[in-house]
């Protein structure tokens, strides 16, 4: 069964659905300069606007985006609630049961 | 009894799941919503049920074009979710989500705010359950910081209830306005629950943590009546256009940077949760039904959505983006409903988030609040980004996952149930017109000009550009096994360190004063030992003669000084 191919294991298919994109990107593009369309803001009819504005926002968005990971991004377990002396006193317990387990002589 | 037809099938059905097992609790809870919205369609418009308690006016039961829709609309989600839910054997989750139901439609049904307060709690106790449901740590203590959120928001609820009825003297449930006595209680109350920035925190925190079909239930109800009720009672608040533009812009990057697939989810549900309140901000019957028609194409789309998250997470086990992944060739079902559901939320035309956010726009448009416009116009294009391409392409395709060798598609009545939500989104997609005769308001409005199609089209296009440069040109933040700091921080973090702290300090300071304390007692307790003890230097080697000739002594040295 795994050894099916499926419809994107081919890079080939992968090819052919961005190749499409671009080519929608182009035609609605293009569509923009045939067709009238009626507006309520001045900044609307500028040719490409909203092919523009839409493209130029998720870069935008992205970008801000990457900023923010750097402000705001922790470890999954940065809210799990941990009882540190109890951890480190479980540490030490290991490291002596690890100790014993080598032979080496344990202090105390 | 015909006016509690509405809200008694779902009261019945979720007393009757604790007594049923199997294919007759299935066949309640479908017949259930189903009895429900009959129930609605048999009450005209304008009746109301009236009942006088304690000497209070109030009205149970009210409906309107507005409330009709509403609960038509809650009908529906609970008969999906009910569907979806099915596979799960968990009488507590279904126990629940009847009576999650039925007092979500009770809240938008009741025409005073008494009764719109015991639903408005009711919801809070109810929905909490379907996070405990999940049985978790993380669900425990999520679920706890939920309710008490919740609580607060029913508090503050009561409190402008109560400062309301003293100086206006009547319950209904209307419009308010914020020059209205009590009214910022109502304002912060109804924003805590349609997720206010820096009061959205419990929404992110919980919902991801119910069971897989918990959080569908979830992010149809809740949210929605607070918008509804925003709709009834503020409509035309300005402040509500900022508030709302906030929650569409803020949401999306935390959205874009999120690993919990169906966190992203709730970033994107405040993201539209925002369009609503932007909306009712506005205030003119073309701006409210868009509201209302936005709400009622989101939980039908956000719940589709959900439900093929959960099936992931039903599946798998695993919600994070980085771990998922190439599951498309295990579940395509899934996967191409999950795609519908993206179209629909990224608001492609022929699908339902199109018809529904067109009308917003164009009357934020209409009403010349260009900056909100640009904004929300970012915001919508954000939200194809994270929602739209980033939800299923994690989840189905992008990298395989290991799931893919075990994972097996989403069991029958999960399919059915997104089957149905597909449907839906696409019915109101296509048939726009029907569907805007149920609104409320009278419009005079089309959606599907050449101007709309194209310009949306341009925008989603080139947003898809945007992520497959981004994408290729590897700038794209990848999945990472994180979390992300919100303002629920504040309360997470800086109040229990802030605790810690306080405490700390008091406790140093208090032990050192007790210190100080006891070593001064004993001090006077060994001197008192010193000088008056059975060795002391006042009780040892005096005899009593000795003593009686020293006051002896005293007394004529008295008497003498007394002469001179």
């Amino acid at each position: 069964m795994m050894n099916k191919k499926y419809l994107f294991d081919n890079p080939k298919n992968v090819k052919i659905l961005i190749r499409s994109l671009y080519a929608c990107c182009f035609i609605l593009f293009a569509l923009d300069l045939v067709i009238h369309r009626h507006t309520y803001h001045p900044w609307e009819s500028f040719i490409g606007f909203y092919a523009i504005y839409g493209c130029l926002a998720c870069v935008v968005l992205v970008m801000i985006a990457r900023e923010l990971r750097k402000v705001v991004m922790r470890s999954e377990d940065y809210y799990d609630i941990k009882d540190e002396n109890n951890n480190q006193l479980i540490e030490k317990e290991k490291k002596i049961e690890d100790l014993m387990k080598t032979g080496e002589k344990v202090d105390g | 009894m015909d006016s509690l037809l509405p809200i008694l099938p779902f009261f019945i059905a979720a007393i009757l799941t604790l007594f049923t097992r199997g294919s007759l609790r299935a066949a309640i809870m479908i017949a259930a919503p189903i009895i429900a919205a009959f129930g609605i369609y048999s009450l005209d418009v304008g009746h109301t049920l009236n009942a006088t308690i304690m000497g209070l006016d109030l009205a149970p039961i009210r409906m309107d074009r507005l409330s009709m829709l509403f609960a038509y609309l809650f009908c529906i989600a609970a008969l999906l979710g009910n569907i979806y839910a099915l596979y799960h054997k968990d009488t507590m989750q279904h126990f629940a989500a009847q009576g999650y139901a039925a007092s979500a439609i009770g809240a938008v049904l009741a025409g005073d705010m008494l009764t719109l307060f015991i639903y408005w709690e009711l919801m809070a106790l109810t929905s909490s359950v379907l996070i405990f449901a999940r049985r978790s740590d993380a669900s425990l203590y999520a679920g706890i910081r939920y309710l008490a959120i919740q609580i607060l928001s029913g508090l503050l609820l009561l409190a402008g209830i109560v400062i309301y009825y003293q100086s206006v003297g009547n319950l209904d449930f209307n419009h308010i306005g914020l020059d209205a006595p009590g009214a910022w209680f109502f304002f912060l109350a109804f924003g805590i629950k349609s997720a206010f920035p820096f009061l959205h925190n419990w929404l992110t925190d919980a919902y991801p943590e119910a069971t897989s079909s918990g959080t569908v239930f979830l992010s149809s109800f809740t949210t929605k009546v607070a918008v509804y009720a925003l709709a009834r009672s503020f409509a035309g608040e300005e402040i509500l256009i900022y508030i709302g533009a906030v929650m569409a812009f803020f949401p999306i990057y935390y959205a874009v940077i999120e690993n919990d697939l169906r966190r992203v989810l709730t970033y994107s549900l405040i993201n539209q949760v925002g369009f609503m309140v932007v909306g009712i901000g506005i205030g003119t019957q073309l701006a409210l039904n868009g509201a209302v028609a936005h709400a009622f194409a989101d939980v039908i789309f956000k719940g589709l959505l959900m439900m093929s998250m959960g099936a992931v997470l039903f599946r798998t086990g695993e919600m994070r983006g980085s771990e998922l992944g190439g599951l498309y060739k295990r579940m395509p079902k899934t996967a191409f409903f999950c795609i519908i559901g993206a179209a629909s939320i990224s608001a492609f035309p022929l699908f339902s988030g199109f018809v529904s956010k067109s009308i917003i726009v164009t009357a934020v448009l209409q009403e010349g609040y260009y900056g909100v416009w640009l904004i929300l116009l970012f915001a919508a294009a954000g939200v194809f980004h994270h929602a739209g391409i980033k939800i299923p392409f994690f989840a189905f395709f992008a990298h395989d996952s290991k799931h893919i060798q075990t994972t097996k598609e989403a069991p029958k009545n999960m399919l059915w149930a997104m089957a149905l939500s597909a449907v839906l989104c696409v019915l109101i997609g296509v048939f726009p017109q029907t569907f805007y005769s149920m609104l409320p308001w009278p419009m005079d409005y089309t959606v599907y000009d050449t101007t709309h199609v194209l310009t949306q089209l341009q925008l989603l296009f080139f947003s898809a550009l945007a992520f497959v440069w981004l994408k290729l040109a590897n700038i794209y933040p990848p999945e990472l096994k994180s979390v992300n700091l919100d303002a629920e921080w504040i309360y997470r973090k800086l109040f229990p360190k802030a605790i810690y702290g306080i405490s700390n300090v008091w406790c140093g300071f208090y032990s050192k004063f007790q210190f100080q304390t006891e070593k001064l007692l004993e001090t006077a307790q060994s001197s008192t030992i010193q000088f008056f003890g059975a060795d002391g230097f006042l009780s040892n080697f005096r005899s009593i003669g000795g003593m009686v000739m020293w006051v002896a002594v005293i007394l004529s040295t008295s008497l003498f000084l007394y002469y001179i």
